[in-house]
């Protein structure tokens, strides 16, 4: 067991240099120039050259490599070009709001999906399985910035419940927190909720078919009391590992989400940046961004070895 | 419908939404006036970049010698008194009291004389009186002298210069920062401290009052005058997506948006909540670059070409849509101000496609395929390239449209190369008003090819010719004579870029405010909130 | 969840009749795999056919812009005098059904592409990793780097690289979903390896391609036919993303994509440059989704656990 967990630790290293020389050439390779931005669109010719000279862009590609790597070295993921502030700083100011949208999700799309597809399994292969099956993917059929833009037209500019945009942190109370998160987390968890229902659904759908469950029936227990006692605890693990694979998803979504609800986390920040080519904070964002989503598939993979006895490494 | 989706919302709002509804909003003691910029404030330094975020940013926090009114007069701002000696070669100016730096230092004229050094690097204006001054003297430590080689015209007009790159005073130490660097902290003598712990690049900027801050006492008009600051703090809060920043702006949750997109002014106008108006006068200009270094652009009848194709209308309809927002104008040094030009405009102002395709004939042009760059993030450039792509389609070129994003553009539009390696043939921008209205400050139209001219770099020495007339002039009757040859000369013969349109982005803001200033540039003093 | 095979046997009197009794009890089990199918086959008439169909989706006529649905006036809505085209204009004066009608060719040649192509990788990827130690171990690394990289975020940046166009969409888009595809194959390699009648072949010394071809292939054409319909749907979504971040198809080329996001903006004021892209769209993405959940229950319920 520890030796399992020692090797997928250790496999964690080459992953995430693939990460960083794929990233480094993908971004040096793009045409785009940080220093014709930064002077502006009135700046001669040769003031930008100068500019370029100065944050060392002109230098051979293998060079400004080599010069990131030994910075990466010694931890420090650099200093945006544009802002002139350290790239940590930058990451610290906007991890709070996407990681609460990224809980709030979660959350959410739990709470929503599991008894869809657990509900969906129970009622299998009729019309009402159906209906709910086409509902949970309806979710999934419309771009999420549309989702937002009807969310936010009712709750916010009709009915005047909920702010329309932006993010209070969690310090200026936990209910203007939580009621600038709710619209985002329900546009943003339409885009889970087919998926973990699916799976759900499929999982309850198997585990109904082995023996304990009919005993249990047997035994004179009626059919939701069964499911939820029984047959979800066994189709957690499935559900489990597809959220760690749906971090990578997630993280999609947030981007788009943060755009639409003007939210200031890490989604926009890198979207932001790869349009201006702040390189040093595209650099250091994806390989945090990359980072999180190996380290969350690592937890699901040890949960998997724990939860389930019969997988043996 | 409004009041169906109302009542049936109220019939369903049960539980924990509707209990979060009436929760109290945390208690505002001090007052917040929050703007939604046109960009986000991405450097802090307005001599380093030309960027119009980092000029506003640039009033926030340092002021200016002199500045302009909002009848475009120049008038002195940080300047006290000043004089100039009779044979015009010696200028004095001596500081007004009371101005101090943010950390409390005293404002001094080394101070000045170092800042202007430094802008004068950078700005195209700056380099020009640089280029006229024999030398900057400190006095005392209110008084600096400027001494000329040979008379200029344009000496306060550079130092009042109301946009990119304006000339801000900052601390010696920080003007004597090389000019290609930024400067490391911000400290001004502006009406607003920068709180710089509260910065959220690519999401929000916190100004605090400066309560040190002495104002004029002329009344506010533009950029002269008191700069009296009337709220606690002014918040930028950057909202890329103009649908999210309108219903921000309906809901209350912002209190001016710089720059509504166009096609949301109809909604805006319903709202009784919101107030819109143009407080830019002189608008913005378009600009259509040919690239006057190939093929067939470096021919001037290919470029003339382009003057009877261009229907300014059709551009301005796809732009802006409304018709008060838009206004049809040849003039390069735009309408509305002293120097526009009617010299010329008949070529913009006819539509004859027969007639530019005789043009292009004349140019050599057989089929050959053109490069159109088209920025797909910034809508403005995005429409006037489906436009123009349209139009050079009908008048016979073959066009490809090539779409990237802005950064793209950028890098790609300083390529000399040949358009089929690498190169382009056209491209779009747009100039603010302010920035194209003399003959100096306008860098579309320096004929100064490789060396120095814009990107598309036009080249014609009798058009670098008239400009250093025009900066030695300092009658406004001879200057006028100047550009009326001038501008005829860039419609004959260089056309450096196509102007197709004039118009006027309006600001919208919560009726609650008041006072806001009718500029060029959006200033955030003298706003009053309720 | 029974399986199909077999079931027209009860019908023994004509072929003709026989197939047609199939595809009755076919459609009968499985109504979503014949609706959903249906659907799609009509929109891809409507792609093969925009030509017939509508006028051209490029001309633009800036003092038309903004006009309403003339389909609206049809139900008593609007005054007449303003109305313009079917589905009305948008904001550079272009008519909004004749783009709807061209923006099926984009939306499917993109869904299709992207899932033909990643599969298509995925799949050459995965069974030499699945049988090759080494390329294993190289491979898998890569995959597992390429994984980790949010996915909209590479296609962002591929966009960035390669400037835009449809055929750079395609690519942006399939590069992310490759490693999904080469997981998927590799796990069902594995398993096939391991059974007898494989060990068999191996031991009688038939050779790699051969055994790849005749004995593992077939086998992960269940599960990648149905992963390919996910992709397919998640592939329209994604290219809409794109252009709502600033990144995706030209603005020029309509899709329902990149007219949606154009349109958001308009979205309270001229809904329906949104509503019909979007009402396309989102019929489009969930078909597909259908389809596939049909396959998956049809071919093997047993792969539902390692889908996705």
């Amino acid at each position: 067991m520890y030796a399992y967990v020692m090797r997928r630790v250790v496999a964690i290293i080459p992953v995430m240099a693939v990460v960083g020389i794929f990233v480094f050439l993908l971004l040096h390779l793009t045409p785009g120039d940080p220093a014709a931005i930064i002077a502006g669109d009135y700046a001669s010719p040769a003031d930008i050259e100068k500019i370029r000279a100065r944050l060392g862009l002109d230098q051979p590609i293998h060079v400004q490599f080599a010069r990131w790597v030994g910075q990466l070295a010694h931890g420090d993921l650099g200093v945006s070009i544009f802002s002139n502030l350290p790239v940590t700083k930058l990451i610290g100011q906007r991890l709070e709001p996407t990681f609460a949208l990224c809980v709030a999700t979660i959350i959410l799309s739990i709470v929503i999906a599991v008894p869809l597809g657990v509900f969906a399994a129970w009622r299998a292969g009729t019309f009402v399985d159906r209906a709910t099956m086409v509902f949970a993917v309806l979710g999934f059929s419309v771009p999420i910035f549309v989702i937002g833009y009807i969310l936010m037209y009712v709750f916010a500019i009709e009915l005047r419940w909920l702010p329309a945009q932006g993010y209070k942190p969690l310090a200026d109370g936990f209910v203007p927190f939580l009621r600038s998160i709710i619209l985002p987390s329900i546009a943003l968890s339409t885009l889970y909720t087919a998926l973990i229902a699916r799976i759900s659904r499929a999982s309850v759908l198997e585990v109904l078919t082995e023996d304990y469950i009919r005993t249990a029936h047997a035994k004179g227990l009626s059919s939701p009391i069964v499911l939820m006692r029984h047959a979800l605890r066994n189709a957690a693990v499935p559900i489990v590992t597809i959220i760690g694979i749906g971090i990578a998803l997630l993280i999609g979504g947030v981007v788009v989400t943060e755009s639409v609800f003007n939210i200031p986390g890490l989604g926009r920040l890198t979207v932001d940046a790869i349009l201006h080519r702040d390189y040093p904070v595209i650099q250091a964002i994806i390989l945090v961004f990359s980072g999180v989503y190996v380290f969350i598939n690592l937890l699901a993979d040890l949960a998997y070895t724990l939860f389930d006895p019969r997988i043996r490494y | 419908m409004k009041s169906r989706l109302r009542s049936a919302a109220v019939a369903l709002a049960l539980g924990a939404a509707a209990g979060l509804a009436f929760a109290p909003g945390a208690a505002q003691a001090e007052k917040v006036l929050r703007i939604v910029p046109h960009a986000d404030l991405k450097n802090l330094d307005p001599i380093w970049t030309t960027a119009y975020i980092t000029r506003n940013h640039g009033y926030m926090v340092y002021d200016t010698l002199f500045a302009v009114d909002e009848n475009l007069n120049v008038q002195p701002q940080m300047v006290g008194e000043w004089s100039a000696s009779e044979d015009g070669l010696v200028y004095t100016f001596t500081l007004r009291d009371g101005l101090a730096w943010h950390d409390g230092d005293p404002v001094t004229a080394a101070d000045c004389v170092a800042s202007i050094k430094r802008w004068g690097k950078r700005d195209g204006m700056g380099q020009k009186l640089i280029q006229f001054t024999k030398e900057l003297a400190v006095v005392d430590d209110g008084t600096f002298t400027l001494t000329l080689n040979e008379p200029y015209g344009l000496v306060l007009a550079s130092l009042g210069k109301i946009s990119s790159n304006t000339p801000f005073m900052m601390k010696k130490e920080h003007a004597e920062v090389d000019a290609f660097e930024q400067v490391p902290e911000v400290v001004g003598s502006g009406p607003f401290k920068f709180a710089k712990d509260l910065w959220v690049p690519g999401s929000k900027v916190v100004y605090l009052k400066n309560e040190d801050y002495v104002p004029r006492a002329e009344p506010a008009s533009a950029a002269a005058g008191g700069k009296v600051v009337k709220v606690d703090r002014v918040e930028w809060i950057y909202i890329p997506d103009p649908a999210t920043t309108m219903n921000a702006l309906v809901n209350g949750e912002v209190d001016l948006w710089e720059t509504p997109a166009v096609d949301m002014v109809p909604l805006l106008q319903q709202n009784e909540g919101v107030e819109l108006a143009v407080i830019d006068p002189l608008g913005t200009q378009g600009w259509l670059r040919p690239n006057h270094l190939h093929f067939p652009f470096n021919h001037p009848s290919a470029r003339r070409a382009l003057l009877y194709a261009v229907n300014q209308e059709d551009y301005l309809r796809a732009i802006v849509g409304d018709p008060k927002l838009y206004r049809v104008c040849p003039a390069y040094f735009i309408c509305g101000t002293p120097n526009e030009s009617s010299v010329g405009v008949e070529a913009l102002e006819t539509v004859d496609h027969d007639k530019a395709r005789a043009l292009l004939k004349e140019a050599g042009y057989n089929g050959e395929k053109i490069i159109l760059m088209q920025p797909t993030d910034i809508p403005v450039l995005n429409n006037a390239s489906l436009v123009t792509a349209q139009v050079l389609r009908d008048i016979g070129m073959d066009v490809e449209v090539q779409a990237m994003d802005w950064s793209t553009l950028t890098s790609r539009r300083a390529e000399q190369k040949a358009p089929a390696d690498g190169g382009w043939n056209v491209f779009h921008t747009y100039s603010t008003g302010a920035d194209v209205t003399s003959p100096i400050a306008n860098i579309g139209i320096s004929g100064g090819g490789v060396e120095s001219a814009w990107f598309g770099w036009p080249t014609d020495a009798r058009t670098e010719e008239l400009r250093d007339m025009y900066a030695r002039e300092a009658d406004p009757a001879k200057q006028k004579a100047i550009i009326d040859e001038l501008q005829g000369r860039l419609f004959e013969e260089v056309v450096p870029y196509v102007n197709y349109g004039q118009w006027f982005q309006p600001v919208a803001w919560r009726k609650e405010l008041s006072g806001v200033l009718v500029s060029p540039v959006p200033f955030f003093w003298n706003i009053e909130k309720n | 969840m029974a399986a199909v095979a077999g079931a027209g046997s009860v019908y023994p009197s004509g072929v003709v009749q026989a197939r047609a009794a199939k595809v009755a009890e076919f459609a009968r089990r499985n109504p979503t795999v014949i609706v959903s199918a249906s659907v799609l086959l009509l929109m891809a008439l409507m792609a093969g056919f925009a030509h017939h169909l509508a006028s051209d989706p490029m001309a633009l006529d800036p003092a038309v812009r903004l006009k309403p649905p003339c389909m609206m006036e049809t139900f008593g809505f609007e005054s007449r005098t303003s109305c313009r085209g079917w589905f009305g204009t948008d904001h550079l004066g272009r008519d909004v059904y004749a783009r709807t009608v061209f923006g099926a060719r984009i939306s499917l040649t993109v869904g299709l592409a992207v899932a033909a192509l990643s599969t298509t990788f995925g799949l050459v990827i995965g069974l030499l990793a699945g049988y090759v130690r080494l390329f294993d171990a190289i491979a898998m690394r890569v995959m597992d780097g390429l994984m980790a990289i949010p996915s909209i975020l590479l296609a962002i940046a591929l966009m960035a690289l390669f400037g835009s166009s449809v055929q750079n969409v395609i690519i942006a888009i399939s590069v992310p979903e490759i490693p999904r595809v080469v997981r998927l194959v590799r796990a069902v390699v594995l398993t096939i390896r391991e059974m007898p009648y494989v060990e068999a072949a191996v031991s009688s010394g038939t050779r790699l391609p051969r055994i790849l071809l005749r004995h593992i292939l077939p086998n992960t054409f269940a599960p990648l036919m149905v992963q390919a319909t996910y992709v397919c749907a998640a592939a329209v979504i994604v290219e809409a993303l794109l252009s709502f971040l600033g990144a995706g198809t030209p603005p020029e080329i309509p899709s329902w994509g990149n007219m949606m996001a154009e349109g958001r903006v308009y979205f309270q004021i001229k809904p329906w440059m949104l509503l019909f892209p979007g009402i396309c769209l989102a019929l489009m993405v969930l078909f597909v989704n259908l389809l596939g959940d049909g396959l998956r229950d049809t071919l093997d319920p047993r792969i539902a656990r390692r889908m996705r």
